[in-house]
């Protein structure tokens, strides 16, 4: 089993991201569930999706406290939200960030840290920063757990209010080519 | 993962995936279409399927998606239906109560604030005997302001005659409403079904599902019959909902017979709940406990009663509880209404005491109100059962596995320890 969350704000396409991701991942055959967190929708408020994947079923649909993998989409988000609550010992952030991804402060159950400039992608890409579709790209390359064709599939299978179809390509794409991925090895013990 | 038989209360039968036997033809399966959906998606999807003629709805959180969807769907094409956008609940259902008797399949769905905007033509649904198949989103009550899931809502109009169903998992979501329609408008039922799926984890709780086949479920449900009883129509004018005369006119005896012959459709829908659920499984292949579930009951000395989607991760802990040697089962309540009295006092007559988990408060009771009917239920057993009531899930708060190894612990504790009176609150430290 692997378990994300998925941190943004609302308007970036948190909830969306995850719904995506899902539909990749079964089509790789997981077996997948994802839950959004709840709370108001309002735009620029901190949300967070949960996803938890696996080769065998799953029947609790509940949300995630103990992540393999935290996907932060926006890059102001860790001075507002403890986005490492509960990651396991050698964990993975998947970051958007401008920094290097050494630049970045992590706790020590940080095992693998993952950047991607995905504000100047979307940027480039929308016009606009809407990182969701940028930072699946970032999170395919930086975990391998999925592939860049299951994505563009699931993608191809989503009706998105902000962006059509090829930019949200070229934003994963982008996303995928423009990740460093930064491995500093298990410091914690699990 | 789960290699547990999973044992349907009172059926035994085993499903025959892939063929249609009995009396139903045989018919060459296709490949079912996948999809990766959320609940209410699923929920509009299963509309989409029963083709309703009508679909009025007013959005609320957490069925507004369910309400968009459909929607989308009209707009689309995927559905042909006659879509009202009302102006609030109250009149979304006194516009089906016409459509239904005028003829026309309908659906809507509500919850919680909506709901109760809803209540009068609500109140009158089931007394009119109109097949309206209606999803509530569990939402729970308010005050103190909450948008969260909980099943506040139902829970507290199960005494109003519609006909209740809860459902566990986003697929089950999907086949309940196709097959609400059968169980509504069988002419020994002829009642409203609301199919209740918990706002936040299962409306917006994504998996992968199958998508029957159109055909088979046009095969599977037939020719709309909702309106042969009472009827608008300029051809064959009849006085509908008439003015009883108390102790005067006709006497007491015509209200009387209505009242009774709803209480009689009730419990023929027990028997048609139970035939609908057996053909599902013999033309679709996925087989559910139409009434009472019961789980790794075999051996057990004692069981959580569940309703809803907490169900997964309470099987998941009676599975870990059971690999410690702990002698412990699951019972989940899929028909609460009309409760379904012999499954459940069957299920319960196996244990020396349950552990009730609710999602919902019965205030009179200072309990929950499955607990409430499981009393109600043990009435019927052989012996005396202690019974516990545990509280959780309320306004969106998550029932983990861990909150269930406690509700398990709490109910072995009733094996050789007084049950207390107070309920125990799962979600009372929850931060």
């Amino acid at each position: 089993m692997f378990e994300v969350r998925l941190h943004g704000r609302g308007g970036q396409g948190t909830v969306l991201a995850a719904g995506i991701l899902a539909k990749a991942l079964v089509a790789e055959g997981k077996h997948v569930v994802a839950v959004p967190q709840f709370g108001f929708e309002r735009r620029g408020a901190p949300v967070a999706a949960y996803l938890r994947a696996s080769e065998t079923p799953m029947r609790a649909m509940t949300n995630i406290y103990a992540p393999d993998c935290v996907v932060c989409i926006d890059s102001s988000l860790p001075r507002v939200v403890d986005i490492f609550a509960g990651l396991r010992a050698g964990g993975m952030l998947v970051q958007a960030s401008r920094l290097a991804p050494q630049d970045i402060a992590v706790p020590a159950t940080v095992a693998t840290v993952a950047v991607c400039d995905a504000v100047g992608i979307a940027r480039e890409v929308f016009g606009r920063p809407i990182t969701n579709t940028v930072m699946l790209g970032a999170f395919a390359r930086a975990t391998g757990l999925v592939s860049l064709e299951a994505l563009e599939r699931a993608l191809e299978e989503t009706s998105f209010r902000d962006g059509g179809l090829a930019q949200n390509r070229r934003a994963l794409a982008l996303g995928h080519a423009r990740t460093v991925v930064h491995r500093i090895g298990q410091r914690e013990a699990a | 993962m789960n290699e547990v038989v999973e044992k349907v209360a009172p059926l035994a039968e085993p499903a025959g995936k892939g063929m249609a036997q009995g009396t139903d033809k045989a018919v060459v399966k296709k490949e079912p279409t996948i999809l990766v959906c959320d609940g209410n998606e699923a929920a509009a999807w299963g509309i989409v399927l029963s083709r309703p003629d009508m679909v009025a709805v007013y959005p609320i959180t957490p069925q507004s998606s369910l309400a968009e969807y459909v929607a989308q769907f009209v707009a689309d094409g995927v559905l042909d239906a006659e879509l009202v956008e009302a102006e609030g609940e109250h009149s979304v259902l006194s516009v089906l109560h016409g459509a239904a008797l005028a003829g026309a399949r309908t659906y809507t769905a509500s919850c919680g604030q909506g709901l109760a905007f809803m209540f009068e033509p609500y109140f009158r649904t089931p007394n009119l005997r109109l097949p309206i198949v209606m999803s509530i989103v569990n939402r729970d009550g308010i005050t103190p302001q909450c948008v969260w899931g909980g099943q506040q809502d139902a829970m507290t109009v199960r005494e109003v005659g519609w006909v209740q169903l809860f459902c566990e998992t986003v697929q089950e979501v999907l086949d309940t409403i196709v097959m609400a329609y059968r169980i509504a408008e069988d002419r020994s039922v002829m009642l409203p079904v609301n199919v209740n799926h918990d706002g936040n984890y299962l409306s917006n709780g994504i998996v992968r599902i199958e998508l029957p086949d159109q055909a088979e479920v046009d095969d599977f449900l037939g020719t709309p019959d909702v309106n042969w009883h009472a009827a608008l129509d300029p051809d064959r004018p009849m006085g509908v909902d008439p003015l009883t005369g108390g102790a005067t006119g006709p006497g007491p005896a015509l209200f009387v017979g209505y009242r009774r012959g709803h209480c009689e459709g009730m419990q023929n829908a027990l028997r048609v709940i139970v035939e609908v659920h057996e053909e599902w499984a013999r033309r679709f292949g996925r087989r559910y406990a139409p009434l009472v579930e019961e789980y790794r009951l075999d051996g057990a000395e004692y069981a959580l009663v569940t309703i809803g989607s907490m169900a997964g991760a309470a099987k998941d802990a009676v599975d870990a509880a059971r690999e410690r040697g702990d002698r412990v089962g699951l019972i989940r309540i899929k028909t609460l209404r009309p409760f379904p009295v012999d499954a459940m006092v069957a299920a319960l007559d196996k244990l020396r005491a349950v552990g009730v988990v609710d999602r919902a408060v019965s205030y009179g009771w200072n309990s929950g109100p499955v607990h409430q009917e499981t009393l109600a239920a043990l009435q019927y057993c052989s012996k005396r059962i202690p019974c516990l009531s545990l509280i959780g899930g309320l306004a969106g708060a998550d029932l983990t596995q861990a909150h269930f190894e406690r509700a398990i612990a709490a109910t072995a504790r009733l094996l050789d320890s007084p049950c207390p009176r107070a309920p125990v609150w799962l979600n009372a430290e929850d931060r």
